[in-house]
């Protein structure tokens, strides 16, 4: 399979890369490491006219201690995320989660930046950042501006960046420490999640993001809800499903899904301790 | 567009279309069929390459991303014509192979794999070779091998 034919931009900043999209339009796309991307145009789900290969820009791929947050480069790989000391002190639901997307091969391409752009709502690492919170900065012909990670997700494989901005930076908030756990379903290896739960706690609250159960990435505000009125695991973990939209495909009807919600969010908090 | 790659070591300039993917640059104009194309679509791993020493499926990456890079394919890995890499030894002695249609992918995922984890567990080898398929299920001496080659008995 082979896309179809585009014409290919190298940008070298992320200045350039924001004037490139704007002089070609909205069909012109960002290619970071590209395994979302090149999948969607070998099978000509995405025919982009103009590529603007933003993998060069290397000030945008770095993991900074900020504080009381992690700032990531937007084009800080998979496996820099899985391997980082930084990240493993400071942030270990997101390494974790990082080890879990795909298989090393995608991992040694894939970027934070990429897969949160692509907004696939079946993809780990959207949901682990939703679950943590925190922000995402996006650049544009008009600078830069700060989305709430809460408004980020806006459809199905739909952000709230516009055609002309580009994501350069994910800040997560410190969440040492063991509350964390990261439940994934799935039947074969390297696949995506059936569905998948994120649950961590930030500063004494109890956050909870799930993966596959709607068009977009989406927190269990009734699970978190309980927990924060004093339910057990148990009893919140009954909340999964509430307020999801489950999708059916060739793995799993919505119903099944809702089940797995409940079972895997169990398991989460239990793992985590998150009570 | 020009393409400008270093080769296992060698250099090469060449004019490609933008869309030709790494894989097909390495088959069709270098005469590397070597790697192969398995699924085409990322999942089985037979085009495994490595791109600056790390493993990547070159079905899922463009020719022109790997402009200014060093790419590696299993024609590189022995040290000479008459010489084999001790990981393609290893599959050998531990007879790690079926068809072989697999097998240069993952003799190029286990090097990488051994690069980031020298002495690897079992279950680490397991998950280190996940992105690879072997369609015959010969995965226990595969995993074998990548184990020996680590230096670990496994008699």
């Amino acid at each position: 399979m082979i896309p179809a034919a585009f014409d290919y931009k190298k940008a070298g900043s992320s200045e350039e890369a924001v004037a490139l999209i704007v002089e070609h339009g909205d069909e012109a796309k960002f290619l970071a490491g590209g395994h979302s991307l090149i999948p969607m145009m070998k099978l000509r789900l995405a025919v982009p006219s103009v590529l603007v290969d933003i993998a060069g820009v290397e000030d945008l791929s770095y993991i900074d201690d900020r504080g009381d947050h992690i700032a990531i480069g937007a084009l800080t790989k998979h496996r820099s995320l899985e391997t980082s000391d930084l990240l493993i002190a400071e942030c270990p639901l997101l390494a974790h989660v990082a080890s879990k997307v795909g298989d090393p091969q995608v991992r040694h391409r894939g970027t934070l930046g990429g897969s949160l752009a692509h907004s696939d709502p079946a993809s780990d690492l959207p949901a682990a950042v939703l679950a943590l919170g925190g922000s995402l900065v996006a650049e544009g012909p008009n600078g830069q501006r700060e989305i709430g990670v809460a408004d980020f997700f806006t459809g199905y494989f739909e952000s709230a960046l516009s055609d002309d901005e580009m994501l350069t930076e994910v800040r997560v908030p410190k969440a040492p420490g063991a509350s964390w756990s990261y439940q994934k379903f799935n039947r074969r290896a390297q696949d995506w999640a059936i569905v998948g739960v994120a649950a961590v706690e930030v500063q004494g609250a109890a956050q909870v993001a799930l993966v596959n159960m709607g068009s977009t990435p989406l927190r269990a505000e009734a699970v978190e809800a309980a927990l924060a009125g004093g339910a057990s695991a148990e009893e919140a973990a009954e909340a999964a499903a509430d307020g999801t939209d489950a999708p059916t495909d060739l793995n799993a009807s919505p119903e099944y899904r809702d089940h797995l919600a409940r079972v895997l969010t169990k398991r989460a908090l239990e793992a985590s301790g998150i009570s | 567009m020009e393409l400008s790659v270093t080769v296992n070591g060698t250099g090469h300039v060449s004019e490609v279309e933008a869309r030709t993917l790494l894989v097909y640059y390495l088959r069709d104009e270098l005469g590397l069929t070597g790697t192969n194309v398995g699924c085409d679509t990322s999942s089985c791993g037979a085009c495994t390459v490595h791109v600056n020493g790390e493993s990547v499926k070159s079905c899922t990456m463009l020719a022109v991303q790997a402009d200014g890079q060093e790419v590696t394919t299993i024609e590189g890995l022995a040290p000479s014509s008459d010489e084999l890499h001790p990981m393609q030894e290893s599959f050998q002695n531990n007879h790690g192979l079926q068809c072989g249609y697999c097998t240069p992918g993952m003799v190029m995922a286990a090097c990488s794999l051994l690069d980031e984890n020298p002495v690897p567990t079992e279950d680490e080898v397991r998950e280190g070779l996940e992105g690879n398929l072997c369609r015959c299920t010969g995965y226990h001496n595969i995993v074998k091998a990548v184990l020996a080659c680590s230096g670990q008995d496994v008699s």
